[in-house]
C-alpha cells in the first residue's frame, strides 16, 4: 500500500463506496508500485505521466498539457486572500511508497482530535487494519447502490473511470462549464487532476436517495485536485452530498478542485458538502452550474478549517424559467480567512436566484462574502434575493462583504440585505440567566445562526455539522 | 436552601454613569415585593445588577443569598448562569431572540442545568420524556399552543407571546427568587390573569422547597391585584426612599409619584436627569 503519498487525488472526491472497488484498487496499487515516481513540481513531463498513468485517450492528455500552458501564463488573482503557494513545492502525481498507509501518528493532532471524537479514527482504523475484509464490505455497498442506480441508467463513478468507461458524455462535458482559461486554479486542476466524481443521470429519472461521497486522503487513495462533473438530463433529478465525516488531512498545502454540473430542462439538482480542512491548507475550488429551462440548481456548501479558502459556488440560468439557490456557512478561527460566498449570473428571462450566506468568525479569524448578482442584457424579468449574515464572536475577529451586483436590464427585482452581529452581549446574557454556561450558549447561539444550513441536510450530516461546529466552539480544534 | 436575597448599599453603574446610588433591598421566601418607579429610577437596573448582566458593574454594596443554616453566599461572584442555578431568576422586559434555537431545546437545556447545578457540560440532559411531560402540562396551564416550543426563542414572538414565554421559563426553572420586569406591560386582562396564577401557583408550590421570593416591578396595578405585595418599594434616583405595603402600590397607581417627588426632591432632580440621559441614550 502506498503511504506518503501524494495527492492524487483519487479518493478526495471519490465516493466511501468506491474505495474498495476491485479494478480501481488493483489498477491504483500497481501503478502506485511501478509507475509513479515521485516528483516536486510542475512539468509537462509530470502531466504527461499521470495522464500515462491512467490510461488516458490522447484527447484527455492534450487538454492537460493545454491547460498547463494556460495555468503558467496566467497571473495569480489579485484579489480574495493573500495566496503565498510555491508551485515547485507540491506534489502532483503519486510517488511509489514502500509499507503501510499513512497512521493517524501523521496526522496533524488537532485534526486527528476532531475525528477521533467524532469516533473516526476508529472506524478508519477498524477499516485499515480490517484491510480486505473491510474493503469486501464497503464493496457489497458500492455494488448494491450502484446496481440500484445503474437499473434506472444512472451513472455514478469516479471521474477517471468516466473517461475510460463513458468518453463520449465526457468529451462533450468535461470542461465546458468551467474550461482550463477561466481562472488559474481551473487551469492548474485542468492540467493534474485526478479522481473526482462522474454522475449522470438520464432523462426523466429520480433517485430518490442521495448519491453520496465520502472525501478521505489516505493512503492508497489521497487527493487535491479532484474532478466532479454531474449531467442531470431532462426531468430528472439527483441529490449529491459529499461527507465532512472523513478525515481530510493532508501534508500538501493545496487544494484545487472543479466542480462542473449541468442541470436540464426541468431537472434538479442539488450538490451538498460539508469541508473540515486542515488549516495549513489552501482551497482553492471552482464550482459552478448551468441550469436550463424550468430546471433548478441548490447548492449547499459549508466550509470550516482551512488557512484560506476561495470558494464561490455559481449558477448560470441560461434558459428562462431556470432558478439557483445557494446556501452557505463558513466558519473561520485563528490564522484562517474564508473567502467565500456565491455567484449568480441570469442569462435569460424569468430566472430567479437565492442566496443565503452565513459566516462566523472566531478567535482572530476572518470571514469574507464575495458575491456576484448579475443580469445580463435581455433577461427580464429576474428576481434575485441575495441574504447574507455575519457573526462575529469577538473583538479580533473580521468580517467583510464584498458583493459585486452588475444589472443590465431594467424590469428586474434585485434584493440583498447584509447584516454583521456581534454575538450579542445580550443574547449570552439572556441564554445564561436560565443557567446555561457562556460555552453552552454561545454554542447554542452558533448553532442556531448555522440552523438554516444544518435543516437542509440529510439526518447523519446535520448531526456532524453540529458536533463539529460545537468542538469549534469549544475551541479544541486548530 | 437560602431563605433570603439580601442587598445591601448597592451602587450600580453603565457605562461609568451611576444608576443605582445605595440600594437596600432584603427578600425572604414566601414574601412577594413590588418595585415602582418612575422611567429612568434604576427599576430595570436592579433587576440585570442582580441577575448579573456584565454591563452593570456593582461598584459598591452586596448581594448575598443566606441559607436556611445562616451562611452566607456572595452572589456578586458568581456569573448569571451560576446565579440561574443558584435559584435566581428574572423575566425580562423585553428577552432576547435567538434565532434558530428552538425553544423547547432551549428550555430543556436550562431546566437540566438549574435543577442540576453541579451538571457538567456533555452530561445528560432531563429525559425528554419526562421534560416533555412537564413542559406541555405548564404550557397547558398558559393556554399556549403546544407548536409554540417548536418556534425559535422570541423570534418574531409578540410582546404577549414573549411575556407567556418568559412565565413558562419561570415554571420550569421553578427559581427561589423570581423578579419580573414589567412582565404585565403588553398583556391583555386575560393573559395578566393567567400569569398572575402562574406567578401565585409557582410560589405557592411547596414541592421544591419553599415558596418562591417574588420582585415584581410595575408601572401598573394589574399584576398586584392577584399577587398582592407583602411590601411595596418606591425607587427615585436610584434609591429605594420610601416602603410600604398593597396601599402604597394603589397610591402610585392612582396618584402617580408627584407626592414621592414632592417629598424628595435631591432624588427626583436626579431621576430627570437620569431619564433624561435614558432618553438621550436610546
Amino acid at each position: 500500500m502506498a503511504t506518503d503519498t501524494i495527492p492524487t487525488p483519487a479518493d478526495l472526491e471519490r465516493p466511501v463506496d468506491d474505495v474498495p472497488h476491485e479494478i480501481n484498487k488493483y489498477n491504483f496499487i500497481t501503478q502506485t508500485k511501478d509507475i509513479f515516481k515521485a516528483k516536486k513540481g510542475l512539468s509537462r513531463e509530470v502531466v504527461a505521466q499521470i495522464s500515462e498513468m491512467k490510461s488516458e485517450p490522447a484527447w484527455m492528455r492534450d487538454f492537460r498539457l493545454r491547460s498547463l500552458e494556460i495555468f503558467e501564463s496566467k497571473p495569480m488573482p489579485k484579489w480574495g486572500g493573500d495566496i503565498a503557494i510555491d508551485f515547485e513545492d507540491v506534489y502532483y502525481y503519486l510517488k511509489p511508497t514502500e509499507g503501510q498507509s499513512k497512521s493517524w501518528d501523521d496526522v496533524p493532532q488537532e485534526i486527528k482530535d476532531t475525528y477521533d471524537k467524532l469516533g473516526i479514527v476508529e472506524a478508519e482504523q477498524k477499516r485499515l487494519v480490517a484491510g480486505v475484509k473491510a474493503q469486501f464490505e464497503s464493496e457489497v455497498v458500492y455494488g448494491s447502490l450502484q446496481e440500484e442506480v445503474a437499473k434506472m441508467g444512472v451513472i455514478f463513478t469516479d471521474t477517471d473511470t468516466a473517461v475510460r468507461e463513458h468518453p463520449e458524455l465526457l468529451r462533450e462535458y468535461f470542461g465546458k462549464i468551467i474550461p482550463p482559461e477561466d481562472n488559474k486554479f481551473a487551469a492548474l486542476n485542468s492540467a493534474v487532476w485526478s479522481g473526482g466524481s462522474f454522475i449522470y443521470v438520464p432523462p426523466g429519472v429520480h433517485i430518490e436517495f442521495p448519491l453520496q461521497a465520502y472525501f478521505r486522503i489516505n493512503a492508497e487513495s489521497m487527493g487535491q485536485f479532484e474532478r466532479t462533473l454531474i449531467i442531470v438530463d431532462e426531468g430528472a433529478s439527483v441529490h449529491y452530498v459529499e461527507g465532512c465525516t472523513a478525515p481530510m488531512y493532508t501534508t500538501e498545502s493545496l487544494h484545487s478542485a472543479v466542480v462542473e454540473v449541468i442541470v436540464k430542462k426541468n431537472g434538479r439538482a442539488r450538490y451538498t458538502t460539508i469541508q473540515n480542512w486542515a488549516n495549513n491548507i489552501y482551497n482553492l475550488v471552482t464550482k459552478r452550474a448551468v441550469a436550463y429551462q424550468d430546471s433548478l440548481m441548490e447548492w449547499v456548501d459549508g466550509n470550516l478549517g482551512s488557512h484560506l479558502t476561495m470558494k464561490y459556488p455559481a449558477v448560470y440560468m441560461m434558459e428562462p424559467g431556470a432558478r439557483g439557490e445557494i446556501l452557505s456557512i463558513a466558519f473561520s478561527s485563528t490564522g484562517q480567512h474564508q473567502d467565500a460566498g456565491a455567484k449568480v449570473v441570469h442569462c435569460a428571462p424569468n430566472t430567479s436566484s437565492r442566496i443565503v450566506s452565513k459566516s462566523i468568525s472566531k478567535n482572530g479569524g476572518r470571514s469574507s462574502y464575495r458575491g456576484l448578482c448579475k443580469v445580463e442584457k435581455g433577461a427580464t424579468g429576474v428576481k434575485s434575493n441575495v441574504v447574507c449574515d455575519a457573526l462575529i464572536l469577538d473583538p479580533q475577529s473580521r468580517s467583510d462583504t464584498y458583493p459585486y451586483i452588475e444589472v443590465e436590464e431594467q424590469d428586474v427585482q434585485i434584493e440583498h440585505e447584509a447584516s454583521v452581529s456581534r454575538i450579542g452581549e445580550e443574547q449570552l446574557f439572556y441564554l445564561m440567566s436560565r443557567g446555561l454556561t457562556e460555552a453552552e450558549a454561545s454554542s447554542m447561539i452558533v448553532s442556531g445562526f448555522i440552523e438554516p444550513l444544518v435543516k437542509e441536510l440529510p439526518m447523519e450530516y446535520a448531526v456532524e455539522m453540529n458536533r463539529l461546529i460545537e468542538l469549534q466552539m469549544e475551541g479544541s480544534v486548530g | 436552601m437560602s431563605k433570603t436575597l439580601r442587598i445591601k448599599n448597592l451602587h450600580v453603574c453603565v457605562e461609568g454613569k451611576p444608576i443605582l446610588n445605595g440600594v437596600n433591598l432584603t427578600i425572604n421566601r414566601g414574601e412577594t415585593h413590588a418595585l415602582m418607579g418612575p422611567n429612568g429610577s434604576g427599576k430595570s437596573t436592579l433587576g440585570n445588577a442582580i441577575m448579573g448582566h456584565p454591563s452593570y458593574e456593582v461598584t459598591d454594596g452586596t448581594i448575598e443569598l443566606v441559607e436556611e443554616d445562616g451562611t452566607v453566599a456572595n452572589v456578586l461572584e458568581l456569573d448569571a448562569s451560576e446565579r440561574a442555578r443558584a435559584g435566581l431568576f428574572m423575566a425580562f422586559q423585553r428577552p432576547m431572540a435567538i434565532p434558530g434555537v428552538k425553544l423547547a431545546d432551549f428550555m430543556r437545556h436550562a431546566t437540566s442545568n438549574v435543577r442540576n447545578p453541579e451538571r457538567k457540560e456533555g452530561e445528560d440532559l432531563i429525559p425528554m420524556r419526562e421534560f416533555r411531560k412537564e413542559l406541555q402540562e405548564k404550557m397547558g396551564h398558559l393556554r399556549m399552543d403546544l407548536d409554540f416550543a417548536r418556534r425559535y426563542v422570541n423570534d418574531g414572538f409578540s410582546g404577549g407571546e414573549m411575556k407567556r414565554a418568559e412565565i413558562l421559563q419561570m415554571a420550569m426553572l421553578r427559581p427561589k427568587f423570581a423578579i419580573l420586569d414589567e412582565t404585565d406591560s403588553g398583556l391583555d386582562v386575560d393573559a395578566v390573569k393567567l400569569a398572575s396564577e402562574s406567578i401565585a401557583e409557582i410560589s405557592a408550590d411547596a414541592s421544591h422547597g419553599g415558596a418562591m421570593g417574588v420582585l415584581i416591578i410595575t408601572h401598573h396595578d394589574k399584576l398586584l391585584e392577584r399577587n398582592t405585595p407583602d411590601f411595596t418599594h418606591v425607587i427615585l434616583g436610584g434609591r429605594i426612599v420610601e416602603t410600604g405595603g398593597v396601599e402604597l402600590a394603589k397610591e402610585l397607581h392612582n396618584d402617580g409619584y408627584d407626592r414621592i417627588r414632592a417629598e424628595y426632591p435631591e432624588a427626583a432632580k436626579l431621576n430627570s436627569k437620569m431619564a433624561e440621559e435614558e432618553a438621550v441614550s436610546v
